[in-house]
């Protein structure tokens, strides 16, 4: 998809705007799955690798983006699990025992 | 083939809201859970909307890269919640890795035909990428203590730290004029990747919270810039989200310990460990046994909680939970005071409290916990030290002055259980210790909860 740099920039201002009225509101208690879930949808990186290796331009596009899948893949194989592990932790006082 | 490619699209706008609504509900634990899901959801999405993708002409290499990242993937999701600051800076260079990859083959295959907008997102791309990746990999090592913990200050340490980024970013600029001079990419690399370790080499244990929130930053602009190089909206989100994240949580690690931002933002922290003169004479300190501690605790109506680093080091969090266990079943109110850089990554206390079992409405944030401790029959603090001293409030010659702090002191008993009277981190001495109403348990964490444990066990059967 074709994109001019001035589109470009109003995308990253209007998420980084998002970003900040969203993520402001993150109870502080939850700061630690908070960047290990951001972490996670940081590796989506992973799309611009896997077009890299999947064109096979050059070897070493083959070579540097294959350890890129690999990086990114562990990100997000290994944010989403972290995350849902310690959100699974954090429970309400009360009677009611899951 | 056209419709393919709006297929590939129609994914991305999806993941994207994903994305979206993923952070948003995790504002609270509640919905929380179901962020996780609606993340792996749009990331599912992207992928297989970017297999569709009709330039692919071979999946080989894909698919090992798949499946091997999955293998790494799956033991770093499963690390013992100890571990997590290290597994957190270790994906902060895992990320920073792929892009700087990325970026590096971009430059390559397109180079020397490269306009200058495109190079200079290419290089604050790689620039930023290679400098959290080595510098995430330092932390990693520091936290996982593979490197040695006490932070190297020398002179002149920031000019050089600062002089390497400015050749950095002056081979940038002269790429960016001239991109056919190739050559000088691998050193614009190279550079970063030192100054990565430079940036970490000062820092110590307690500034690890905005360290590694700086790096969460610099990991999602980079990601951001490589979507500029990609042309992709869906990656300057993530990273634009990514990079926002990170940017409010060093801010609120920055004031926490009273930094300025700009400060931080240069990397110029651990600056600040002027170790105080000398030991000074032994003042007098009064000292309790379990079986005091456990009494007073178990008189106490209202007792308030405040963890550190220590808590963690020790592993007493189990314990700490059967305390309060304890003390809710005779009737006693239990808190717990987290103060914003307890421990070495943002929340960090908060996910070992969780994890062993204690309900989250328990655990206040300082702001909310502050104007309870007059009230408080006893602070009992474990393994915090700097967050609790009163001289950040009232001694301006102390380092720390200013910095926002639990108000312990104004507790009617204070506990602090501690291994000796050592100074903390910043080597400040603390007054709180000398206080008439402070009492010192001394002794592990750990075992030091337990034996209290045991005395209020003890008592009722």
């Amino acid at each position: 998809m074709k994109m001019d740099f001035l589109t470009g920039l109003y995308v990253f201002m209007l998420a980084a705007f998002i970003g900040f009225e969203v993520i402001r509101r993150v109870s502080p208690l939850l700061h630690t799955p908070l960047m290990s879930l951001t972490n996670a949808l940081d590796a989506i990186a992973v799309v611009g690798a896997i077009i890299l290796v999947g064109e096979g331009k050059s070897r070493l596009a083959t070579i540097l983006g294959t350890i890129a899948i690999v990086a990114a893949t562990s990100n997000i194989v290994g944010g989403f699990l972290i995350t849902d592990r310690m959100l699974k932790m954090f429970k309400a006082s009360g009677p009611r025992k899951p | 083939m056209i419709a393919t490619e709006h297929v590939i699209e129609f994914t991305y706008l999806i993941a994207t809201a994903l994305f979206i609504l993923s952070l948003k509900w995790l504002s609270s634990p509640a919905t929380a859970r179901r962020g996780v899901w609606a993340g792996e959801i749009g990331m599912f999405l992207a992928i297989v909307g970017t297999l569709l993708h009709r330039g692919i002409i071979d999946y080989k290499w894909i698919a090992i890269g798949l499946v091997l990242g999955t293998v790494i993937g799956v033991p770093l999701g499963k690390v013992a919640m100890t571990a997590v600051p290290q597994r957190t800076a270790l994906s902060h260079a895992f990320g920073a890795l792929c892009v700087t990859l990325v970026g590096t083959t971009e430059f390559y295959l397109r180079a020397p035909d490269v306009s200058p907008f495109m190079m200079s997102v290419l290089s604050l791309e790689v620039i930023l990428g290679a400098l959290t990746f080595t510098g995430s990999l330092m932390a990693a090592g520091k936290l996982q203590e593979l490197l040695p913990q006490r932070p190297i200050t020398y002179k002149g340490q920031n000019i050089v730290n600062l002089g390497l980024l400015a050749v950095a970013v002056g081979i940038a600029v002269t790429l960016v004029l001239h991109p056919d001079r190739t050559h000088l990419f691998p050193v614009m690399i190279l550079i970063p990747l030192l100054f990565g370790v430079m940036m970490i080499i000062p820092i110590g244990g307690a500034d690890m919270p905005t360290v590694i929130s700086l790096l969460n930053s610099y990991a999602g602009l980079s990601a951001a810039a490589m979507g500029f190089v990609l042309e992709s909206k869906l990656l300057i989100i993530a990273g634009a989200l990514d990079g926002a994240s990170g940017l409010i949580l060093s801010v609120n690690m920055s004031k926490a310990m009273n930094r300025s931002f700009t400060n931080v933002l240069f990397g110029a922290f651990g600056q600040e460990q002027v170790a105080v003169a000398g030991a000074k004479e032994a003042r007098p300190v009064r000292s309790a046994s379990p079986e005091e501690a456990a009494g007073i605790l178990g008189a106490a109506s209202k007792v308030v909680i405040v963890p550190g680093y220590g808590m963690a080091v020790a592993q007493a969090q189990h314990k700490v939970r059967e305390l309060y266990d304890a003390l809710t079943k005779r009737g006693v109110d239990v808190k717990f005071g987290i103060h914003p850089v307890a421990g070495r990554m943002p929340g960090h206390m908060n996910v070992l409290l969780a994890e062993a079992d204690i309900p989250y409405d328990k655990l206040l944030e300082m702001d909310d916990i502050n104007g309870d401790f007059p009230q408080t029959d006893v602070a009992l603090i474990i393994g915090a030290n700097d967050v609790t001293n009163p001289a950040a409030r009232e001694d301006q010659s102390s380092p720390i002055f200013g910095m926002p702090i639990l108000d312990v002191d104004k507790a009617r008993t204070v506990m602090v259980i501690k291994r000796s009277m050592a100074a903390g981190f910043a080597g400040i001495d603390n007054p709180l210790y000398y206080m008439d109403k402070t009492l010192m348990l001394f002794g592990d964490a750990k075992n030091f909860v337990g034996s209290i444990v045991r005395e209020l066990s003890g008592g009722h059967n």
